[in-house]
């Protein structure tokens, strides 16, 4: 298989860590590490080519799949409680506990 | 084969990419929607239709609809289209980078097989679903509803008084 599957996982890691770093509203967050989730998923079903008659990479992209549904709604529940309290999805203005 | 394999991962690095860029974060899930359908795209040109179609189901119809969700309910309470500023531009870029350069250097050496189309994909993976993968299926689906129950009760609505 040609390498550029491979890049295209490195790319969409970096992209993800990118996002996940950079940006202040966590619903972008998010998103970014659903980036993350898909290049691992890339990565499994890539790899699970050198193997064509077992498909353990492909099932394990399956279980990780799911693990990013659980991840997804877990997260996003939070997000909508915690702008119900605090009128906002910025981590950096939710600073009650914060010694100021 | 070659050429819907470049075109659907053209696409998904442009798709990817626009999640980084785009300022409002509706665009930003909408991007991040394209880019879940270019990798199903690729999966099935990567023969594992099995995985393509749950990415649909699951990712592009589940994952980005609770998302949607949140951002219409989150502008919703604020009265106005959601903005989203960033921070760190430099450092994180650098730290993507160096992430990037770091698992390009160490990148194992992938050989390359060529499988034989004729074999029933879905077949085999719900025997081996069924079979070697039964605890983790079953564990699987507790999961799930263990984790449907939990965000039901975290995000129910609750008067104070």
């Amino acid at each position: 298989m040609s390498p550029v599957l491979l890049y295209l996982s490195f790319l969409l890691f970096a992209l993800g860590v990118l996002v996940v770093l950079t940006k202040r509203d966590a619903i972008v967050v998010l998103l970014g590490i659903e980036l993350i989730l898909s290049a691992a998923i890339l990565n499994a079903i890539h790899f699970n080519q050198q193997f064509p008659d077992r498909m353990d990479g492909q099932l394990f992209a399956l279980f990780i799949i799911v693990i990013a549904v659980c991840e997804a709604v877990v997260g996003m529940s939070i997000i909508i409680r915690v702008y119900r309290y605090y009128h906002t999805a910025v981590p950096d203005q939710i600073n009650e506990l914060n010694e100021r | 084969m070659s050429i819907a394999l470049y075109f659907f991962a053209g696409l998904s690095a442009a798709a990817a990419l626009g999640v980084l860029l785009f300022r409002q974060v509706l665009y930003a899930a909408l991007s991040l929607l394209a880019c879940l359908l270019s990798l199903a795209g690729l999966y099935i040109v990567m023969q594992a239709e099995y995985v393509a179609v749950t990415q649909i189901i699951i990712y592009a119809g589940g994952i980005l609809v609770i998302i949607l969700f949140g951002i219409m309910i989150t502008s919703r309470l604020a009265g106005k289209p959601m903005q989203v500023s960033t921070q760190y531009p430099v450092i994180g870029s650098l730290l993507a980078l160096l992430i990037f350069c770091a698992l390009v250097l160490s990148q194992p050496a992938v050989t390359s097989h060529t499988s034989d189309f004729s074999t029933n994909h879905w077949q085999r993976a719900g025997r081996w679903l069924m079979t070697e993968y039964a605890l983790a299926f079953e564990s699987a689906g507790v999961l799930l509803l263990i984790c449907l129950i939990g965000a039901a009760v975290t995000a129910i609505y609750q008067r104070e008084s």
